[in-house]
């Protein structure tokens, strides 16, 4: 009995040591954690952001290098999926959010229907001008003579290689394809098949990874948009659906369906067919260094050129540009608050912290030595030289693109599975778009004159 | 009318009054705005612009809605008996008085508890061409076939197969068969016991008792459940949306209407014209129905009655 009383004590003395570290973890550590900067007596703005993983953290880290460089506005991060639908019904329903990071293929259709803020009149405010950036990511923000939009992180599309592969078929590792003609002669040395005649390894393929499979046109000199009119089926767009074909066709539908199902949704993992050494060539952006970094093996040895053209004297350095933007969506409580913002991630040292923790390059002409010298993806000059180069493409500018990238996809997948001829295919896409864009043409003029006036009223008012 | 029926008659509407509410808020109003929108060019950011039947015009003469439609059509037409068969077949062998009847119960309506999303997820990695359990187990089964008969059989390539997408589908559906076996069970245990004996004293076997006892003593529950199947199946969405990332399947063999419906709304901005599918849809689940009320209305059996 009289052991019990120093025993319990201790015990007692324990539960209120433990009871305090657990009072300190939920009261200190979230206050420590949560917010660095206070928004008290702040103008707090809203922002919606598309990016998670270390692309999120990246921006975040901007945020709060904003929010502790003045007093005056706190930006509260918000990470968003599916942002494009949200902000859509968000901005419909009245209550969107300040500024919000989208895709720069959103610009047409969401500044013609009437969702964004016009930037003009504060870009000139803030003395931010178009010769500041690599042209081709200043124009993925303007519609119609307007600019809508801000950059972000900039993207440019590049020929990754395996250069091990390359070796073990015989091949110089240090010389990539030129041509497509000399990409498919490689793709034949590198090719390997089962003793059933599946496939075991190929060289390239044109729907792997598939992601930009409806415009390898440009690689054709190709395009599908032309001033209000589509030009879905020429003889350089058939050629690129040709190409396309020349693959099931030359290693069996069946066979590629099949060694492409084994694949599953495999891309950010170590099961890539990249990093597996299943495919040796495949076009990738900017940001494969680091899934090469986190999932491919030790001992993977890659190396990255402009993906090779049909005609490489007159096509060169063909590459396609996206970039990540910021919107100040209409009904924005705070534009200038919001746009304030946007200038500070546009300024040179935000944004190279930000492209830097995007592993991309940055859209500002001005590049600091620094930038170049840490950049941790080798090639990063490559990407840069791409997105300079005159055949540097975007995605057609046009209001119909989600509509005519359905049709596309579904081309694509008529073609790689043999179904019709690379011309019908082409030609039904031309007809069935064309009246869908007439259509929204139709509609454009019918509300153009209004629709202008109030996007002047609307930069007057800011 | 007295002036007690007219005091009822105000508290009966008063009581009634949250739903009446709720029902003319929530249905009847987006119903109207909804017809008046698919009379309109609609982005829902802009206001809408009135172009009179030009929506349902371009409807009629719309290939992809007409896929749309004969894809949907195919689906229930093939999932809605398919579906009935097999949870009414669970249901009649769970209804057997045997050792573990309710584990075999509980096993066999744990599927449907899984959200549809992961259902579809996990029957995605099922139905993989190349590694999927559906095609390992199909392997050696047609492998068999193959030395016996001399033919040369390979086990589909699910979902990337424009013949057996579908088919695909309708499998993953089988999965929440469950609930329909929960109801099913339900009305065969409501079925009176000296039905069965008197049949017995006559010499019936079990399928005449089940075809002259158990299903017409359940058709209440078979209609209901056939209803419930048939609106589901004319509004499949979630399982191929999410098995093809968002797309409509190997030459839009798994594009339904509720699937073009999203595309147009969310992905086109032609909410106008989202509208009026929506209303399409609204008609043929609508007269579908009504036809297959009328249809099965001699064959419904209800002791009330």
């Amino acid at each position: 009995m009289n052991c019990a009383h120093p025993i319990s004590k201790t015990a007692g003395l324990s539960c209120l040591r433990a009871l305090t570290l657990l009072l300190g973890i939920f009261i200190f550590i979230p206050a420590s954690r949560g917010e660095p900067v206070s928004r008290e007596g702040r103008v707090v703005i809203k922002y919606w952001e598309k990016w998670t993983g270390f692309e999120g953290d990246a921006m975040k880290a901007v945020v709060d290098d904003f929010n502790a460089s003045q007093n005056r506005i706190y930006v509260d991060y918000l990470t968003i999926s599916e942002i494009d639908r949200k902000l859509m019904l968000a901005t419909g329903g009245g209550n969107p959010p300040d500024v919000a990071g989208v895709w720069s293929f959103m610009v047409p259709v969401y500044a013609e229907n009437n969702a964004l803020t016009p930037l003009d009149k504060l870009a000139a405010k803030y003395g931010l001008k178009r010769d500041d950036y690599i042209d081709v990511y200043w124009q993925l923000c303007c519609h119609r003579g307007r600019l809508w939009a801000l950059p972000t992180t900039p993207a440019s599309l590049a020929l990754h290689w395996n250069k091990k592969m390359f070796r073990a078929a015989g091949l110089d590792p240090e010389k990539p394809p030129r041509s497509i003609a000399e990409l498919e002669m490689m793709n034949e040395k590198l090719t390997r098949t089962n003793e059933d005649g599946t496939l075991k390894v190929v060289g390239h393929l044109a729907d792997e990874p598939g992601w930009w499979s409806t415009n390898w046109n440009f690689w054709f000199g190709g395009s599908y948009y032309d001033n209000d009119h589509l030009t879905v089926d020429t003889p350089e767009n058939r050629a690129s659906f040709e190409w396309m074909q020349s693959y099931p066709k030359r290693f069996g539908k069946e066979n590629v369906l099949l060694f492409k199902e084994g694949f599953g949704n495999s891309f950010a993992s170590p099961q890539n067919p990249f990093f597996r050494e299943k495919v040796a060539m495949v076009i990738q952006g900017v940001w494969m260094y680091n899934f090469i970094k986190n999932y491919a093996p030790k001992d993977f040895e890659w190396g990255v050129a402009p993906f090779p053209s049909v005609d490489p004297v007159k096509l060169k350095d063909v590459t396609i540009v996206e970039e990540d933007i910021l919107v100040i969506p209409v009904g924005s409580k705070h534009p200038h608050e919001a746009f304030e913002f946007m200038k500070y991630v546009n300024s040179q040292k935000p944004m190279e912290k930000l492209c830097m923790g995007q592993r991309k390059f940055t859209p500002l002409k001005k590049v600091s030595p620094e930038f170049l010298k840490t950049h941790p993806n080798p090639y990063i000059k490559i990407f840069i030289d791409l997105a300079k180069s005159p055949n540097a493409k975007t995605l057609p500018s046009v209001t119909t693109w989600t509509q005519l990238k359905s049709d596309l996809i579904w081309a694509v997948g008529e073609v790689m599975r043999v179904m019709t001829t690379p011309q019908d295919a082409l030609m039904y896409v031309q007809k069935h778009q064309q009246k869908a864009l007439d259509r929204r043409n139709e509609l454009w003029g019918r509300i153009q004159n209004e629709r202008l006036k109030e996007w002047d009223r609307r930069e007057a008012e800011l | 009318m007295t002036n007690r029926e007219k005091q009822n008659l105000k508290i009966g509407l008063l009581f009634i009054s949250p739903w009446v509410i709720g029902f003319c808020l929530l249905n009847v109003y987006p119903l109207c705005a909804s017809f008046y929108y698919s009379l309109c060019n609609f982005s829902v950011l802009s206001p809408a612009v009135y172009i009179g039947g030009l929506n349902y015009k371009d409807l009629f003469t719309d290939e992809i809605f007409w896929k749309a439609v004969s894809n949907t059509f195919y689906f229930s037409a093939v999932s809605i008996p398919v579906g009935i068969l097999t949870s009414l077949s669970i249901a009649i062998l769970l209804n057997f008085n045997l050792r573990g009847r309710g584990i075999f119960r509980t096993i066999f309506f744990l599927p449907s508890l899984v959200p549809m999303i992961s259902l579809a997820v996990l029957w995605l990695t099922m139905l993989n061409g190349q590694s999927g359990m559906v095609n390992l187990v199909l392997h050696p089964v047609l492998d068999l076939l193959n030395s016996l008969f001399g033919t040369n059989m390979r086990p589909p390539n699910w979902l990337q197969d424009e013949r057996f997408a579908k088919l695909g589908i309708i499998l993953t559906g089988l999965w929440g068969v469950g609930n329909a076996v929960v109801i099913y069970l339900a009305g065969l245990q409501d079925v009176p016991r000296h039905l069965y004996e008197s049949a017995d004293l006559d010499g019936a076997n079990f399928w005449h008792k089940t075809r002259h006892i158990t299903l017409p003593m359940i058709s209440p529950v078979i209609y209901f459940n056939g209803i419930m199947t048939l609106i589901g199946a004319l509004q499949v969405f979630a399982v191929p949306y999410v098995m093809t990332s968002g797309g409509d399947g190997p030459g839009r063999s798994l594009l339904f209407i509720a699937t073009y419906i999203y595309q147009n709304a969310f992905d086109y901005w032609n909410m106008g014209y989202a509208c009026a599918l929506g209303l399409i849809l609204f008609l043929i689940i609508l007269s579908l129905t009504v036809l297959a009320t009328r249809l099965s209305e001699k064959h419904i059996y209800y002791a009330g009655k």
